[in-house]
């Protein structure tokens, strides 16, 4: 009984044919990374010296971007607005975060949905149930403040800087929460125990000890809130531009109104984009110094911090934040999306489907727009994870020199804003020979840069974790490195490739600050369709288109948190 | 004919040499163990055997064919090899049986064949009832018991074992070692194992590489390498031993408390240091003065340690510096502080280079 076994080839033949074969898909990939990544970038940067008509190298750019007081305001705003937001999210994030790692306080792991609910909430949705509650004199919380008062007027207005601030604050402080439950958690007992061994009380501990080693993390978590807050588009479009006042996004979007002024656009978006590189690279030294503890990550196990009648106290706290980032948000946004009109509130008469109907069939665009979302999103993922894993693989298995080129290649869009990577492709494509601006492409191509690096900190954990003997196995059985990847490496990552694909597709359907300067008319994506109904004034279509996005995503968090556990859109996003 | 030939094979990592100037040949069904410190080139030997990485000078040859030279090297998957890895390998998508399975597949066998194949070779590792398993499903034996049934059922031409038993607990790895001897005996396949464990490798192998810094030290079957280490390093690292350092003194060679005639002692009339290994078993200890052809010099016990299979004393020749490991029956017992006699054989010390 003997085995077939493959003859074996001649050494010469094959050595040449797996050299080819490496450099071909090296070079394709490179080719394809220098068109997504590096092509748009180094456009912005010509494009901003480029004379309009002539083509010119010019400063002119510069000059009229800088030139006038209220294009500085607007990037003063953003600074402050920044500050502001990052500051507020901390108030909420940070005891948040404590009360769920360490403590004993009661709904720990509804506290923990709520904030997932808010990390998924698009902020311009959340911005558009704000300025149903503290729109002045017609927003809800006005009409009680006067029901109960008896006053002329409401005092909220969202319509201002604190208003703008806030409702970023609200939906971006899942960010500094994540982080920070993530360090406390690796924050033994302990090192607690040894410092009150040692004669230090409670508070004391605390402040020497617990918070030193998680504001590395809370202070990256700031960083990443701060950098939300001046990249975003949709809220600071929808509130400061009513309130009379721009922010470095809006005002980038004013100069690609009529006629497009990409030149001064793209002069206009260095200091954002300076910002950012510069904040990251700090947010990246200071939670690589938070090494020290991770080392420590296994030490012990962690007892909830007893918190006696005050864990009611921190309970309320929570529910606080959650009914100001969920519950009224989300019960205004019902009411309206199934209201006749929202101002006429909460009777059986004024309740009716005729939103969602018009939404869903007669608006000549609405409908389309949900499905182009989700199909540029699934198509991107799909683009970003295949090209990812590709990537990962070459790097990890170091199958050709310079790998860490591609991987450094797949990780850069992390710093380039979205508003930013829109002018950059817009810069690069728009014009001939391509002409892909208002194409599915260009929107499919941004989407696919925006979220590699989602895409490529997932692939390349997952092939980290992956034993290369695994493969070696199959190679030295017989099987070629092809029969490895499709019968060994595949199925294995196939969880965490569909965990990376969710993570892209949740948030690159709900995608508008590279979409909003991108879209043409036959490509409309739901967030796009959103903003314009805003500026409409439409709030009951909006706010039923709005939570048909909302619906149609659950089933796809069900099943992540399926395939990869319950905090999978929380832990994989941050880190 | 020889099965695999390595000459002067080299390999380096810039300007690091983990291996230097291999050559080995290993004849048809025989069973040879790389052993040597971690570190010390014996996996960067085997995965140029497997065809895992070309050498940077050399070449293997497999059955009269060149398999691997700087320039060229036939893939794993061409060399008819198999191979078991530190970590098993055992895919955890698939059951034991596909597992086991998977080589034959690769070789389009019929599905009857690998069938049978595949229940015979689990008969032999005793597994056949956990054919359906997954992988995590099974014990680290189990698991070391599957990645030998997936290694053997292809028939390779060379079985190649790196580690394979680091990650088992004491007791089992012993189990293992023999099982690894008993298939090897069964079915005869041409074997090369890496340890770093010298009794795993004098259980399995016919024949032992000491490897250390890249380079082969010796070459030889398990009991002529205890007996007759070639090198410091090698007395050193296989076993214990006492090593002994002599300077010629007319037709005597004189060492620390004691001499012995130069004619009784091996290579003692060759040039440059003379040292000498002198395994602790080899050593007698008795309390009257023995009167044989041996060596009889008086001493002290300086201390014991007690194992239960043996004791370990340290003995002080009368007038010496350094103390002696001397290895006994669990029942000579001496007293510390107490006066005996230690009884060589010169022909039992060993020249080392």
């Amino acid at each position: 009984m003997t085995v077939a076994a493959p003859a074996l080839a001649t050494p010469q033949a094959r050595r040449a044919i797996s050299f080819d074969s490496t450099w071909l898909i090296w070079i394709a990939i490179i080719a394809v990374l220098l068109f997504l990544v590096v092509s748009p970038f180094i456009y912005l940067v010509i494009t901003s010296f480029t004379a309009e008509k002539t083509g010119d190298f010019t400063f002119a750019n510069y000059a009229t971007a800088y030139g006038r007081a209220r294009y500085i305001d607007a990037l003063m705003n953003s600074l402050k607005l920044g500050g502001a937001a990052a500051a507020l999210a901390g108030l909420f994030a940070i005891p948040l975060a404590w009360a769920v790692a360490r403590t004993d306080m009661p709904g720990r792991g509804l506290t923990r949905m709520l904030v997932l609910v808010t990390f998924i909430t698009p902020p311009y949705t959340g911005a558009v149930a704000w300025i149903l509650l503290a729109g002045p004199n017609a927003g809800w919380l006005n009409r009680f403040f006067m029901l109960v008062t008896g006053a002329e007027a409401g005092p909220f207005n969202i319509y201002s800087f604190t208003g703008l601030a806030l409702v970023i604050a609200l939906y971006s402080f899942p960010y500094i929460f994540i982080f920070t439950t993530a360090a406390l958690e690796l924050v033994s007992s302990e090192m607690e125990d040894a410092a009150n061994i040692l004669g230090a009380g409670a508070w004391r501990t605390m402040h020497r000890v617990t918070l030193p080693l998680a504001l590395p993390a809370i202070l990256g978590g700031l960083i990443i809130c701060f950098l939300e807050a001046i990249a975003l588009f949709g809220s600071p479009a929808m509130i400061a531009i009513p309130a009379r006042f721009n922010v470095v996004t809006t005002q980038l979007f004013q100069f690609f109104g009529n006629p497009v002024r990409v030149e001064v656009a793209a002069a206009y978006a260095m200091p954002l984009l300076g910002v950012t590189i510069l904040l990251i690279l700090i947010q990246r030294l200071m939670t690589r110094r938070k090494g020290f503890v991770a080392l420590t990550g296994k030490g012990g196990e962690r007892r909830a911090i007893q918190l006696g009648p005050w864990r009611w106290a921190m309970f309320g706290y929570a529910m606080l934040v959650a009914a100001l980032a969920v519950f009224l948000p989300y019960l205004f946004l019902v009411q309206a999306a199934f209201a006749k009109a929202w101002g006429r509130g909460f009777g059986l008469e004024n309740i009716s489907l005729r939103n969602f109907h018009f939404v869903l069939f007669e608006h000549t665009t609405a409908a389309k727009s949900v499905l182009n979302s989700f199909l540029y999103a699934g198509v991107s993922a799909t683009a970003v994870v295949i090209l990812t894993l590709g990537v990962a693989y070459i790097v990890t298995r170091r199958l050709v020199p310079f790998g860490g080129i591609l991987g450094f290649l797949c990780i850069a869009p992390f710093v380039i804003p979205g508003v930013v990577l829109a002018i950059g492709f817009y810069a690069a494509y728009a014009p001939p020979p391509l002409a892909l601006y208002g194409t599915a492409l260009i929107l499919i191509l941004a989407f696919t840069t925006r979220f590699l690096p989602i895409g490529y900190v997932n692939a390349s954990a997952a092939m980290r974790a992956l034993n290369p003997e695994m493969e070696e196995a199959v190679r030295v059985l017989g099987g070629s490195r092809l029969t490895a990847l499709r019968r060994v490496v595949a199925p294995l990552l196939k969880r965490s490739l569909l965990g990376a694909w969710l993570l892209i597709f949740i948030p690159a359907t709900r995608e508008l600050s590279a979409a909003i300067f991108l879209y043409g008319p036959n490509t409309k994506v739901a967030s796009v369709m959103i903003f314009d109904m805003s500026e409409e004034g439409n709030f009951e279509y909006l706010a039923a288109l709005a939570l048909i996005l909302q619906v149609l995503t659950l089933p796809l968090l069900w099943i992540g948190q399926k395939a990869l556990g319950r905090d999978f859109m929380l832990r994989r996003t941050a880190t | 004919m020889s099965k695999l030939v390595l000459k002067n094979v080299a390999r380096r990592y810039g300007a690091v040499e983990a291996v230097a100037d291999f050559s080995l040949e290993l004849v048809p069904g025989e069973f040879v163990s790389l052993l040597g410190p971690s570190g010390c080139g014996k996996t960067t030997t085997l995965r140029m055997i497997a065809g895992f990485m070309p050498p940077s000078a050399g070449t293997i040859e497999m059955d009269g064919q060149q398999i691997s030279s700087p320039s060229s090297v036939v893939p794993p998957e061409r060399r008819r090899m198999s191979m078991i890895f530190q970590s098993y390998a055992i895919w955890p998508n698939m059951t034991v049986g596909e597992n086991v399975g998977f080589g034959l597949q690769v070789r389009r066998l019929g599905r009857g064949e690998i069938d049978r194949k595949v229940d015979a070779i689990l008969d032999v590792v005793q597994m056949r009832g956990l054919k359906g398993r997954y992988p995590a499903e099974l014990s680290g034996g189990q698991q070391q018991r599957v990645a030998l049934a997936r290694a053997i059922v292809v028939e390779p031409e060379v079985l190649l074992l790196d580690e394979p038993l680091s990650n088992l607990d004491a007791n089992l790895r012993e189990e293992m070692r023999f099982e690894i001897r008993r298939l090897h005996d069964e079915f005869k396949i041409t074997t090369v194992y890496v340890t770093h464990d010298q009794s795993e490798a004098m259980v399995t192998s016919d024949r032992i590489v000491v490897m250390n810094k890249g380079r082969i030290e010796q070459i030889d079957a398990p009991h002529v390498l205890y007996a007759r280490p070639k090198s410091r390093f090698v007395a050193g690292f296989i076993g214990r031993t006492n090593f002994l350092e002599g300077s010629r003194q007319g037709s005597e060679v004189r060492f620390d408390g004691f001499s012995a005639a130069a004619s009784g002692l091996e290579g003692a009339n060759g040039t440059g240091g003379l040292l000498y290994s002198l395994r602790p078993q080899a050593i007698g200890l008795a309390t009257q003065k023995p009167n044989g052809g041996y060596l009889a010099v008086e001493a002290e016990i300086a201390g014991r340690s007690y194992l239960g299979e043996y004791w370990d004393y340290q003995v002080k020749p009368l007038g010496g510096a350094k103390p002696l490991r001397v290895s006994t029956g669990p029942n000579a017992v001496f007293e510390i502080g107490s006066r005996v006699w230690l009884e060589i054989d010169p022909s039992a010390m060993v020249r080392v280079e």
